[in-house]
């Protein structure tokens, strides 16, 4: 009994230890230059499914989201991750994450999980929907599912990692969500002020990446000790 | 009976081949649809539709790509009866032994197009609809070439003789811009099979150049410049080069078939039916490159995208149609009939020495 509980005790301390000097990444990202101007959804809703386009007010339709810039660059939706962090997922046990589709959109556009961890599609539409993600990493699975309005949600895990996984409806064609999985809790995407924080990072050397659907990776080296670390990323338009 | 009387006397089997023809062209034009919305996978299940038996698929769910694919299904089942009592027809009421063999090969033919088009949705394989597309077109020629078979025209033609000679040159040149169409509608439907939209944006430049930058950077900044409404791939370097490839190629179709219709006018004279199946070969190839520039132009919008696939496929069968229907005037060919050249391919028969 002694033998089982000395290394669950040992390991524990440890564990804890680790919490308590682990640090946080955070940083503010930034867009310079002028991105290309975001399209209007509303011709292609009110022609493929004016049930779609009925949920909007006709002078507010949607546009598409690739580039999500506050007033002094804050720049949204950029996923920022520890490169080359494997093996250290808590995927399984860690609750969900949920991708609604509302509206006729994705909502999130852009989220990411861990490998091994629950993502659930839900359907707030009065219309159907079929849930098509088309992952291109081999070993995650592409599913192709029908939603009813009202249906139960849908459940997917991915067992390996990927960036911008693709989940779009083939219903309604401008639907389109990018899922990053990665094989550990360390990651985190920019809010609409371009802030991120990737928590509890244990002591160590990493390369920080910071990931735009549109614009690519941009990496850092960082080291973390005791303290929070600060790393900025600026995309540039060309 | 006699066979020539029996071909004589049964036109409405000419009129159905026509017609299962037609039916084929609008399944062409509903399946290019499916493709340029992006809605070859809206209705997940086959050959069951959201779970419901196919034809009773309630109303509601006709809607958004849902509408284009379960619309494409119906029509193809349609187009798949309409093949099977073709080649029971064929079987049954024509004489030439060759003829009945063709309607079991378009038979065949349409069950394998069917269960592809199925396959490729329950097994989420995208190369199966690239190769669904390009059947489908070889599928397309055999009917119409069925409903020429079948027609007065082919019996008149047949009857006729060899009164004309077409150059081997000619013949052979027609054949190649025939394959050669059939390679292009490959590249296109690979091109479409992508699901990446436009690869280029501007015609008749790339890019603003002759020749586009197909650099890892270069693509990065073409795909960050790009704002996608539908959900397509981004795009690749090799989607651009395929894309250049399909331009140059569309140049020398152009050059090929202006070349066979001059010398069809200059050597057969204009009112020989072949010149004038050329001069409308060269007519439909115009408005092919005028249909491929308005493409891009218009970016890829769903309908003038599947018009160019509709006209790909009229000038491809047009083509074939040509060399089939010139096969018996060849220079050099027996002094029979092009109905029995023809026949001699697939094995001669009593019928058709009756015919004869």
């Amino acid at each position: 009994m002694k033998q089982a509980v000395l290394p669950i005790l040992a390991t524990g301390i440890f564990t804890a230890w680790q919490a308590a000097s682990a640090a946080d990444i955070i940083g503010v990202i930034t867009l310079k230059g002028t991105p290309p101007a975001e399209k209007d959804i509303g011709p292609a809703m009110t022609e493929a499914s004016p049930d779609c386009a009925a949920m909007y007010d006709p002078s507010k339709m949607p546009t598409t989201h690739f580039y999500v810039v506050g007033p002094k660059g804050e720049f949204a939706d950029v996923v920022v991750s520890l490169k080359g962090v494997t093996g250290k997922s808590t995927g399984a046990s860690a609750p969900p994450v949920a991708l609604d589709q509302k509206g006729c959109l994705y909502s999130p556009q852009i989220l990411a999980i861990q490998t091994g961890q629950k993502l659930i599609v839900k359907n707030s539409d009065a219309c159907i929907h079929n849930v098509h993600c088309t992952p291109a990493v081999p070993g995650n699975a592409e599913h192709n599912d029908v939603q009813m309005p009202g249906a139960a949600d849908l459940t997917y895990t991915f067992p390996q990692p990927e960036m911008f996984l693709r989940f779009k409806c083939d219903v309604h064609q401008w639907m389109v969500a990018w899922v990053s999985v990665f094989d550990s809790p360390y990651f985190s995407i920019s809010d609409k002020d371009g802030k991120f924080i990737i928590k509890n990072v244990p002591p160590g050397k990493y390369t920080v990446e910071a990931n735009h659907r549109k614009l690519g990776a941009q990496t850092q080296d960082v080291e973390v000790a005791d303290k929070d670390v600060t790393v900025n990323f600026n995309f540039e338009i060309k | 009976m006699n066979a020539k009387a029996q071909i004589r006397n049964d036109p409405w089997l000419h009129r159905f081949a026509v017609l299962t023809a037609i039916i084929t062209f609008l399944l062409l034009g509903i399946g290019g649809l499916v493709t340029s919305h992006e809605a070859g996978m809206s209705v997940p299940d086959w050959p069951t539709s959201y779970g419901y038996t196919m034809f009773a698929l309630p109303f509601k769910f006709w809607k958004g790509g849902a509408l284009f694919e379960h619309s494409h299904r119906l029509l193809a089942s349609g187009a798949g009866f309409f093949t099977t009592v073709l080649a029971v027809w064929l079987w049954l009421k024509d004489p030439r032994k060759w003829m009945k063999w063709l309607g079991v090969a378009a038979f065949l033919l349409v069950v394998a197009q069917g269960v592809l088009g199925g396959l490729r949705v329950t097994l989420k394989m995208n190369n199966l609809g690239v190769i669904h597309g390009v059947v489908a077109q070889s599928f397309f020629i055999l009917v119409c070439a069925i409903a020429l078979f079948t027609s007065r025209f082919w019996r008149n033609w047949a009857a006729e003789g060899k009164t004309f000679s077409v150059t081997r040159g000619l013949w052979t040149l027609v054949l190649a811009t025939t394959i050669l169409i059939f390679c292009q509608l490959i590249l296109g439907a690979t091109m479409r099979g992508q699901h990446a939209g436009l690869a280029i944006p501007d015609f008749p430049t790339a890019y603003g150049k002759l020749w586009p930058d197909t650099s890892s950077d270069a693509v990065a900044r073409y795909n960050a410049d790009r704002v996608e409404v539908i959900s397509v791939n981004p795009i690749t370097a090799f989607q651009i080069v395929l894309q250049m490839t399909h331009r140059a190629v569309a140049l020398a179709i152009f050059i090929l078939v202006s070349t066979a219709a001059w010398l069809s006018w200059k050597r057969l004279g204009l009112k020989n039916p072949l010149t004038r199946f050329a001069c409308c070969w060269f007519a439909l190839i115009i408005c092919q490159i005028a249909l491929g520039a308005w493409t891009v132009w218009s970016n890829k919008a769903a309908d003038v995208a599947t018009l160019h696939v509709l006209v790909g496929a009229l000038s491809l069968v047009t083509g074939a149609l040509w060399c089939i229907i010139a096969f018996g005037r060849r220079e050099g060919a027996a002094n029979i009939a092009p109905a029995k050249t023809i026949s001699g391919a697939f094995g001669t028969s009593p019928a058709m020495a009756a015919n004869k």
